[in-house]
C-alpha cells in the first residue's frame, strides 16, 4: 500500500494558542485511518488541515507541510477548490442543503461544470448506491432532504461527498449525532468504501476505531502521541499516555 | 484550476456585488452631500428664530420647529403607555395563543399601512368624528396609531429577556401579579421603551403624508397647549409646501438639511443605545 | 383580600384593553375605509370606477375612472422592484458574506440613514436633480414622469430590501456553507448557490416588503411624477393611487371626495393582500 498523504512538522495556532504541535504522520491509500483522543486534543483541527478547511478562520496560522500525492497542499500554486474536490469531507452534524435529495447530490458535480441531465442522473444514482441509501430514497429524489432521518441525512452527506469523485474522504465524528443502528450502518458503509477510497475518520468512540480502522493515531494536547496499526495500538500501546487513555483512565 | 465558465460566473457575481454596493454607497453620500451643500448656507439664526410674514416677505421656520416638537412630545406621551401596556398584556397576561397571534398580526398589518391612509382615517375619525378639527393633536393621535406597533414590538422584545426566574421569585414571595409587573417586569423593559422611542421619533420627524390632512399647514407661532388645538405644519410638511407650492427651494433645502442632521443623530443614538444595552446585558 | 382581587381583576381588564388596541385600530381603519369608500363606488358603478380610463373629477360632467391610477401604481411598483431588488440583493449578499467588518459597519450606517431620510427630502432632491436630468437625457418636455417616480421609489425601497435580506442571509447555518466549500465550491459560488436558496423565504419577504413600501409611498412620488391622471407611460406625467388621494383631498367635496375615499379603499385592499403575502413568507422563514 502506498502513502497518499503525509504531514511534516505541522503546527497550528489560533491567534496565540497553539492547537497542533509538530505533527508528523503518513496516511496509506485505500485504508481507514482513525484519529482518537480526548476532546480538545486537536484531532478535528488536524483533520481540517488536510483539506484546508481551517483557511476559513481568519486568525489561524499554519506552519509545516501537508503533502498530497507529493505536492504540498499549502503551496501557493495549489487550487484550494480542486483540492477540496479530491479530498471530501463529512461533518459531525449531518448538514444536507435545504434542497431536494437529487439537488443535494447534484450540487457538487454541477459546481464543477457538469450540466447534462443524463450524466447527472447517472452520478446521483451511483453516489446514492455507493452510500447504500439508493433503495431508501429512489422514489423520493425530488423531496426535500431535511425530511429524512438523521442517519439517512448523514449517508446522504456521504453520497454528496462521493458525487464529486474524491480520492480521500475525511469524516469528522460522523456518527456522534446518530443512534446505534444508524451508526453501525455508517460503519459498514465506511468498510465498504475503503475498497475504492482512502478514509480518515475522527472519532471519540474507541470501539468504533477498533471495529473499522486499519491504523489509529492518538492525539493529546495538540501532539500526535502514538500512531500505528489499530490492533497493535490497542493491544500493546508503547506510550504510557496511550495506555492510560485506551484503558479509560482519562478523557 | 477553475474552468473558464466558473471563473466567468464568479467574476460576474463579484462585479454585480461591487457595483450594487458601490452604487448604494454613492447614492447615500451624494444625497447627504447634496442636501448639505444646498441647505446649510440657507440656515441662519433668523430663519430658525422667526415666523414667516407675508407683509415683510420674511420666511422663518420657528413655528414649524415648535410644531414638530409638540407633535413628537404629544405622540410619545400617548404611544408609550399604550404600546407598553399592549406589550405587557401579550407577554404577561395573554394565555390564549390564538388571541396573541391575532394581535400580533394586527400590529404587523398596522405597520404595513401607508401613511396616506392613516392621514385619511385620522382626518375622518379625529378631525371630523371626534371634532378635533385640523390640529396638531389630531395629527399626533394619528401618529400614535402608526407608532403603536413599533413601541409594542420593542417592548415585547425586551420583556422576553427578563428571566422567568425573577417573576417566579417575586410570585414565590406572595406578590400579586400587578406588583410583580410593577417591580420586576417594568424595570426590565426600559431598554425596549427607549429603543421604541428613538425609532418612533425618527418616524414622526420624517412623516408628512399622515399629517397633511390632520395637522394642516399653518405657520402660526403658538405655545404648546394652544398649539395642540390649532393647525400647524411640521418641518416635513413645511418643506413640501415651500418646495412644491411656493418654489422657495432655499428654505426647503435648509429644512431638508436640518431633517438630515436629525436623522443622523437619531440613527447614531439608536446605535449607541443598542450597543449600551447589549453590553449591560452581557454583564 | 377581596379588595385586592378586585384590583387585580381591574388591572387585568385594563391590560386586556391595551392589548386589543392594535386589533381595534385595524378594525377602525377598515370600517372607516369601507363605510366611506362604498357610497361612491355604488354611485359610479364598480366596473366604471375600477376600469374607467378617464378621471376628470372637476369637469362639468365629471368622470371617475381610476384605472390610470391602478395601472400607474402597479407599473411604478413593478419598475421600482425591477430596479431596486437586484441592487439591494447583490449588496445584501456582499455585505452579509464578503465585506470586511469596517465596510460592513459603514454600509449598515449608510443603509439606516437611507431608511431614515424623510420622503419629502427624497421628493425635493428628485424634483431638483432627477426631474431636470431625465428631461435633458431623454429629451422630453417634462421630466416629471413615471420614470422619475420609479427611480425615486427604487432608491426608497433599497434599505428594506438590503436589511431584511441581510438578516435572512446571516441566519443561514454555517454548516451549509462548510459542506459546499468542502465539495470544492468557491466562497462566491457557495453564497449564491447554497446560502441564497437557503434564505429564499427571507429574501422573498424583503421583496414583498419593498412592494408594500413602493405602492404606499405618496409624498416623494407626488413631487416627481407630474401628477396628471394619464394612462401610464414611462415618460409621461402620471398619478398614483396614493397621490390621487393626496392631491385632491384638501379641496374636494361631495361625490369627488367620496371617490377619493374609494381610491383609498382600493389601495388598502392592495396593501392587505401584500401583508398577507408578507406574513406567509415570514412564517415560512421562521420554520
Amino acid at each position: 500500500m502506498s502513502d497518499i498523504m503525509t504531514a511534516k512538522d505541522l503546527s497550528l495556532w489560533y491567534d496565540k494558542t497553539q492547537a497542533l504541535k509538530n505533527v508528523n504522520i503518513t496516511i496509506p491509500e485505500k485504508s481507514i485511518t482513525a484519529f482518537i483522543g480526548p476532546s480538545g486534543c486537536g484531532k478535528s483541527t488536524f483533520l481540517k488541515t488536510l483539506n484546508r478547511m481551517n483557511d476559513l478562520i481568519p486568525s489561524v496560522k499554519i506552519i509545516g507541510e501537508v503533502c498530497y500525492n507529493g505536492q504540498n497542499i499549502y503551496d501557493n500554486s495549489v487550487d484550494v477548490n480542486e483540492l477540496r474536490r479530491e479530498i471530501g469531507m463529512v461533518f459531525q452534524k449531518p448538514n444536507p442543503f435545504p434542497m431536494s435529495i437529487y439537488d443535494n447530490i447534484a450540487y457538487g458535480p454541477r459546481t464543477h461544470g457538469i450540466k447534462s441531465k443524463v450524466k447527472l442522473d447517472e452520478i446521483v444514482e451511483q453516489s446514492l448506491r455507493d452510500a447504500a441509501i439508493w433503495d431508501e430514497v429512489k422514489d423520493r429524489l425530488k423531496k426535500n432532504a431535511l425530511g429524512m432521518s438523521g442517519g439517512q441525512q448523514q449517508r446522504l452527506c456521504i453520497a454528496r461527498a462521493l458525487a464529486v469523485k474524491p480520492k480521500i474522504l475525511l469524516m469528522d465524528e460522523p456518527t456522534s449525532a446518530l443512534d446505534p443502528i444508524s451508526t453501525s450502518r455508517i460503519e459498514e458503509l465506511a468498510i465498504e468504501l475503503k475498497k475504492s477510497y482512502t478514509i480518515v475518520i475522527v472519532t471519540h468512540n474507541m470501539q468504533q476505531a477498533v471495529r473499522i480502522s486499519d491504523n489509529t493515531a492518538f492525539f493529546l494536547l495538540g501532539e500526535l502521541i502514538e500512531y500505528g496499526e489499530t490492533e497493535k495500538l490497542f493491544s500493546q500501546p508503547t506510550d504510557k499516555r496511550t495506555e492510560d487513555y485506551i484503558t479509560g483512565r482519562f478523557g | 484550476m477553475l474552468s473558464k465558465k466558473r471563473k466567468a460566473y464568479i467574476g460576474g457575481m463579484k462585479a454585480a456585488m461591487y457595483i450594487s454596493t458601490g452604487l448604494t454607497a454613492t447614492l447615500v453620500i451624494f444625497l447627504v452631500a447634496y442636501v448639505f451643500i444646498k441647505g446649510i448656507p440657507h440656515i441662519s439664526w433668523e430663519l430658525l428664530s422667526t415666523k414667516p410674514s407675508y407683509i415683510s416677505g420674511n420666511i422663518g421656520i420657528l413655528p414649524d420647529i415648535l410644531n414638530t416638537l409638540y407633535i413628537v412630545l404629544s405622540t410619545l406621551i400617548f404611544v408609550i403607555p399604550l404600546g407598553v401596556g399592549a406589550a405587557i398584556y401579550l407577554t404577561e397576561y395573554a394565555k390564549n395563543k390564538r388571541l396573541v397571534s391575532v394581535i400580533e398580526y394586527a400590529a404587523e398589518t398596522l405597520s404595513g399601512i401607508p401613511s396616506i391612509i392613516y392621514g385619511l382615517v385620522g382626518m375622518l375619525f379625529f378631525c371630523q368624528f371626534l371634532g378635533f378639527k385640523t390640529s396638531l393633536l389630531a395629527g399626533s393621535l394619528t401618529l400614535v396609531i402608526m407608532n403603536l406597533p413599533t413601541v409594542m414590538r420593542t417592548t415585547q422584545e425586551s420583556l422576553k429577556t427578563v428571566p422567568q426566574s425573577y417573576r417566579d421569585g417575586a410570585f414565590g414571595l406572595g406578590a400579586g401579579k400587578w406588583r410583580v409587573i410593577r417591580t420586576v417586569v417594568l424595570p426590565g423593559c426600559v431598554d425596549g421603551v427607549i429603543t421604541g422611542c428613538i425609532l418612533s421619533i425618527g418616524r414622526i420627524l420624517g412623516e408628512s403624508a399622515a399629517l397633511l390632512f390632520t395637522a394642516g399647514f399653518a405657520h402660526a407661532l403658538n405655545g404648546i397647549f394652544e398649539g395642540l388645538t390649532s393647525p400647524g405644519a411640521s418641518l416635513t410638511v413645511a418643506l413640501y409646501v415651500y418646495a412644491k407650492e411656493q418654489g422657495e427651494f432655499g428654505v426647503a433645502f435648509a429644512i431638508a438639511a436640518i431633517l438630515m442632521i436629525l436623522t443622523l443623530l437619531i440613527n447614531l443614538s439608536a446605535t449607541l443605545v443598542s450597543r449600551y444595552f447589549a453590553k449591560k446585558r452581557e454583564l | 383580600m377581596k379588595k385586592n382581587k378586585m384590583i387585580e381583576r381591574a388591572i387585568h381588564g385594563v391590560f386586556l384593553i391595551l392589548g386589543l388596541l392594535t386589533f381595534g385600530c385595524v378594525l377602525l381603519i377598515t370600517i372607516y375605509l369601507v363605510i366611506s369608500g362604498i357610497p361612491a363606488i355604488t354611485e359610479i358603478g364598480l366596473f366604471d370606477f375600477l376600469f374607467g380610463t378617464k378621471w376628470a373629477s372637476t369637469a362639468d360632467e365629471p368622470s371617475y375612472g381610476i384605472l390610470p391610477f391602478i395601472l400607474t401604481s402597479i407599473y411604478g411598483t413593478a419598475g421600482a422592484i425591477l430596479l431596486g431588488v437586484p441592487i439591494g440583493f447583490f449588496a445584501a449578499v456582499y455585505l452579509s458574506k464578503l465585506a470586511n467588518p469596517k465596510v460592513k459597519a459603514f454600509m449598515e450606517g449608510a443603509v439606516s440613514l437611507l431608511a431614515g431620510i424623510p420622503s419629502v427630502v427624497y421628493g425635493l432632491v428628485g424634483m431638483l436633480v432627477l426631474v431636470p436630468a431625465v428631461r435633458e437625457i431623454f429629451n422630453i418636455p417634462d421630466g416629471a414622469s413615471l420614470f422619475s417616480a420609479i427611480i425615486v421609489l427604487a432608491i426608497m425601497i433599497l434599505p428594506s430590501i438590503i436589511k431584511v435580506s441581510m438578516t435572512a442571509l446571516e441566519a443561514v447555518p454555517k454548516e451549509y456553507e462548510d459542506a459546499s466549500l468542502a465539495l470544492g465550491a468557491t466562497p462566491v459560488e457557495t453564497y449564491f448557490r447554497v446560502s441564497v436558496p437557503a434564505a429564499k423565504s427571507g429574501i422573498a419577504a424583503a421583496v414583498v416588503l419593498g412592494v408594500g413600501r413602493a405602492i404606499g409611498e405618496a409624498m416623494a412620488v407626488m413631487m416627481v411624477s407630474g401628477n396628471v391622471p394619464n394612462m401610464p407611460s414611462l415618460f409621461q406625467s402620471v398619478r398614483f393611487l396614493t397621490t390621487a388621494v393626496a392631491s385632491e383631498m384638501s379641496y374636494s367635496s361631495g361625490l369627488q371626495q367620496q371617490a377619493l375615499f374609494s381610491i383609498a379603499l382600493v389601495l388598502f385592499l392592495f396593501i392587505m393582500l401584500i401583508n398577507a403575502t408578507l406574513n406567509f413568507f415570514l412564517k415560512k422563514e421562521k420554520d
